[in-house]
């Protein structure tokens, strides 16, 4: 690990603190971003029949979420535990690949650093993460402001989850004011803007035609055909294509 | 369904999932297909999650014009694909939503 005293002298690297709260200032419109899904996951859970500490728990265990709502939504579908396993692993999939994307500026930090780092590498920090060192590079100190985006997501996930849980309490009509749809409005928002060539628009084509058809299968299993399906779909159109030009890689899905 | 094994093993599924990566950072190397196929999984994974939830109501087919979170997923669609911006499409798509459930009867 760095320390301040040898960082500072040739190369004029931030220091910790600058580096955390820099971290945190960059963070900022990501955490204010997930509020209303914080406190739409503790109102969701707690009208699914989950208690209140199962559901802080799960914000403070699972932390992603993701599969935190598509577990709620199976719990109220009545599906089994290996489905929600199941649904938890494919769908946060993606985080092999933000691992694999960021892994070269981690690399020479300790276990120590490095298992948090993992453990807390959400969508959001992912996106300022790989912004910041596509714009900025590494620095003795950068894994601090990784660490600040880290920090903040969590105890703001943790904070409107808890402020969820509390209204669904308070307000009992909550769920009658369409907030669910803000969910299908977000996963919309995130998808449009990776619809940049062919396989995607194939692939999301794919998923959603298969998912539909599948749809009255037990235990959502259509949710993963269909997204193994358009997976497939955009892999096979996505390798043909490579042969000619390489297709664009999608960005990551947050703003 | 025991709720603690349920968060316990998402809790596990989602460290097997982050940590192995950086956790053998020095000898690790994704095959490039794997990498390809995984740059397609938010696309997938997403729409097969928002298709059948607007879709169908009440475990019924629902494609009509008088199913207003159809109707609103569709407008949201073409907002998101046209701004790139994720919380101008949220908040539209929002308000969408809420003025056609209005004006539609149930």
């Amino acid at each position: 690990m760095g320390d301040a005293a040898g960082a500072n002298t040739a190369t004029r690297a931030a220091t910790r603190g600058q580096e955390f709260l820099r971290g945190l200032r960059d963070t900022l419109p990501f955490m204010m971003g997930s509020i209303p899904f914080g406190v739409i996951f503790g109102t969701l859970a707690t009208g699914a029949g989950l208690g209140f500490w199962a559901t802080q728990a799960m914000s403070l265990f699972v932390f992603s979420g993701s599969a935190q709502f598509i577990a709620i939504l199976l719990l109220g579908a009545g599906s089994g535990l290996w489905v929600v396993w199941f649904a938890t692993l494919v769908l946060n999939l993606r985080h092999l690949l933000y691992a694999a994307t960021l892994v070269d500026h981690v690399r020479h930090l300790s276990q120590a650093w490095r298992f948090p780092l993992a453990a807390f590498l959400t969508d959001e920090t992912f996106a300022v993460m790989e912004r910041r060192y596509r714009t900025q590079g590494g620095g003795p100190n950068a894994h601090w402001y990784y660490a600040a985006s880290c920090c903040g997501m969590y105890l703001n996930w943790q904070f409107w989850t808890l402020i969820g849980i509390t209204a669904a309490h308070q307000f009992q009509e909550i769920q009658k004011w369409g907030l669910e749809f803000a969910m299908v409005s977000t996963f919309i928002g995130i998808v449009m803007p990776l619809l940049v060539s062919l396989p995607y628009w194939a692939a999301a084509v794919t998923a959603g035609l298969v998912a539909a058809l599948a749809n009255p299968l037990p235990y959502k299993l259509g949710l993963m055909l269909g997204a193994l399906a358009g997976i497939s779909v955009g892999l096979a159109l996505d390798l043909r294509n490579r042969r000619r030009t390489p297709a664009p890689v999608a960005a990551d899905p947050w703003p | 369904m025991n709720i603690v094994l349920m968060i316990l093993g998402m809790a596990l599924i989602n460290l097997a999932i982050r940590w192995p990566v950086y956790l053998f950072a020095n000898h690790f190397r994704f095959p490039p297909l794997i990498e390809r196929a995984l740059a397609f999984v938010p696309v997938a994974v997403l729409t097969a999650i928002v298709v059948p939830t607007v879709i169908y109501k009440d475990d019924q087919l629902a494609f009509t014009w008088h199913n207003p979170a159809l109707m609103a997923a569709l407008v949201t669609a073409v907002v998101g694909y046209v701004s790139k911006n994720l919380f101008a499409t949220i908040g539209i798509g929002m308000a969408t939503f809420l003025l056609l459930r209005w004006l539609l009867p149930v």
